[in-house]
């Protein structure tokens, strides 16, 4: 009994160093950002700050472009959200409820798209939405965002569809409710809880993506909030660590917030379908 | 009725991914810089892109960087997680809703905002990291300067990339760990077993499905890995001795302007990823399908 307590004893000290490890980064990030610039660039670490400031979160958003990016980056993760949604969940009851010639192949490829390194196609989708004139626009970048959007709201949300009991569909419709009256009805408030889950996920996913807007978007009042974060250094000499960690927090705050709004039922998402933020 | 419903994703699809997959294809065979991007109209040279790449001693050397940085990444970040999903079984329910929670901060943060954070750790002249480490006398690390080498540019993205791939890693075996029967791990242990034992009879068999489709996936993920390395080595000092394949791909192809070049490289680099997630694909598509 005593070798197992102090056994027990030892796991818990390894977790709790583990914890430390994995947390110190997001709280320094913290902590830098309420430090006044003498700590901060002090050669002896503060790691509380006796003297909190603000001043750094005043700095950040009053950069330039700073309100001209979150809301961008809000229109097109609130659009990509709403359309990926609307357009995935038809194609998830279709996969959940019929079988058909050729479901096989839409599941590969739902899977298989998802594999594609989004990396790999910026060249053709640059030189296409070129071609449209859609660079330079929150449209292209929508566009491209629903390039991965789609697939996996597809097969999370078929995942959820599926655990909706049959019999409920089918006694609606002998009591005489029309197909379309079963799926408003009965299908639609019981999948709710999926699509608020995969449209935070779509959210997150679209809310963090650097590559794309980075490539499409040129003009800086026209960026979203990674890329903007990404320029805040520019190419001054001395650097503003602290007006950067405001930033970086301000940036990973709406992140954060949805993440542990639905962290419940992050477990589904490995089956689900493939999600790593 | 099916189609109808999962028409309108395959139409959007199509467009926005199969219209661009196949002007990859044409790209490829194109001799495509800025002059042709304003024209919208490439000049077609056959596998002229291909043979300028596969005799491009930069693009083989990448490709090997690529393969152990990828190794290095995946393998740390499957064994890390793997012991840290099974120290979750044997800690006290205080310490494992701590972990889990902190492990849940750090998924959720963007990885532009950590590459900013890494940067301001491991800046040389007063990073934290630098501070800790002469403390903790690993060693001087006063003003040592982290991005100086290539493998110490690519020894910091892989810190990085697994402090992010972590969470998820850990927090999903432990899932797949409590479907492993108690009653077996205890008769086991009361017929002798040893602790190694146990967990390759008992534990291996029920979660290697789990771990076959978390390495799967890290592996296509690192691979093709962009944001954290261009981002924390910062663009002025990346160059062929550093690049990885999502940088070559970036740096040749679109910062060059050469978007034929850039394309076959696409192409080769699709293909690779395509051989390596066979499996992971079959497998999914498995559940799928039982479903």
């Amino acid at each position: 009994m005593t070798r197992r307590n102090s056994s027990r004893t030892l796991w818990n000290t390894i977790g709790v160093a583990l914890f430390v490890v994995m947390v110190f980064p997001i709280f320094w990030m913290i902590s830098t950002a309420f430090k006044p610039d003498d700590e901060i660039n002090s050669r002896t670490p503060t790691w509380f700050s006796m003297h909190p400031t603000l001043s750094h979160f005043a700095t950040a958003i009053h950069k330039p472009f700073f309100w001209v990016d979150v809301k961008n980056s809000l229109i097109v993760v609130l659009l990509t959200v709403a359309v990926a949604m609307v357009l995935s969940l038809l194609a998830a009851v279709a996969l959940a409820k019929y079988r058909f010639t050729g479901r096989k192949l839409f599941i590969v490829l739902m899977i298989g798209i998802q594999m594609l390194p989004g990396v790999g196609l910026i060249i053709p989708l640059y030189v296409v939405l070129a071609r449209y004139h859609q660079v330079n626009t929150l449209t292209g970048v929508i566009i491209t965002y629903l390039t991965f959007a789609l697939p996996f709201s597809v097969w999370t949300l078929r995942g959820f569809v599926l655990g909706i009991p049959k019999d409920l569909e089918e006694a609606a419709m002998v009591d005489g409710s029309s197909r379309l009256g079963a799926f408003l009805r009965i299908l639609l408030p019981l999948v709710a809880p999926g699509l608020v889950a995969t449209s935070v996920f779509a959210f997150i996913t679209s809310w963090n993506e650097y590559i794309f807007a980075r490539i499409l978007l040129n003009d800086q009042g026209k960026q979203t909030a990674t890329v903007w974060l990404s320029y805040f250094l520019g190419t001054s000499k001395n650097t503003d660590w602290g007006g950067l960690m405001a930033g970086s927090t301000l940036v990973a705050i709406p992140v954060v917030v949805f993440f542990l709004l639905i962290q419940r039922r992050i477990a589904f998402g490995l089956t689900a379908g493939a999600v790593r933020g | 009725m099916p189609y109808g419903l999962i028409l309108p994703v395959v139409v959007v699809l199509g467009a926005i991914l199969g219209y661009p997959i196949y002007s990859l294809v044409r790209l490829s065979l194109q001799q495509y810089g800025l002059f042709e991007l304003i024209r919208h109209q490439g000049r077609y040279v056959g596998l002229h892109n291909f043979g300028l790449v596969l005799h491009d001693p930069v693009f083989w050397h990448t490709v090997v960087r690529t393969i152990i940085f990828t190794i290095a990444n995946v393998g740390l970040t499957m064994v890390i997680g793997t012991l840290t999903a099974l120290l979750l079984v044997r800690v006290s329910a205080w310490v494992r809703i701590l972990l889990t929670a902190g492990l849940v901060l750090v998924w959720a943060m963007p990885p532009v905002v950590a590459v900013q954070v890494w940067n301001w750790m491991t800046n040389y002249q007063n990073g934290v990291l630098n501070y800790v480490l002469t403390e903790l006398h690993v060693g001087n690390f006063f003003h040592h300067d982290w991005y100086a080498t290539t493998f110490s540019q690519l020894g910091i993205v892989t810190v990085l990339i697994v402090w992010g791939a972590l969470p998820f890693v850990i927090i999903t075996v432990y899932a797949a760990l409590s479907q492993v029967p108690a009653e077996l791990v205890e008769a086991a242990e009361i017929d002798g077993a040893r602790p190694w034992r146990v967990f390759l009879d008992v534990t291996m068999p029920v979660i290697r499905p789990v771990l076959l489709i978390l390495t799967s996936l890290s592996i296509l993920w690192d691979f093709g890995v962009f944001t954290q390395p261009y981002l924390l080595i910062g663009q002025p000092a990346i160059h062929p001795g550093n690049y990885l394949m999502a940088i070559y791909l970036f740096e040749e192809g679109y910062f060059k302007n050469d978007y034929g070049r850039g394309a076959a490289i696409s192409l080769l680099m699709l293909v690779i990823v395509a051989a390596m997630s066979v499996v992971y694909v079959r497998k999914m598509v498995r559940i799928g399908e039982v479903q």
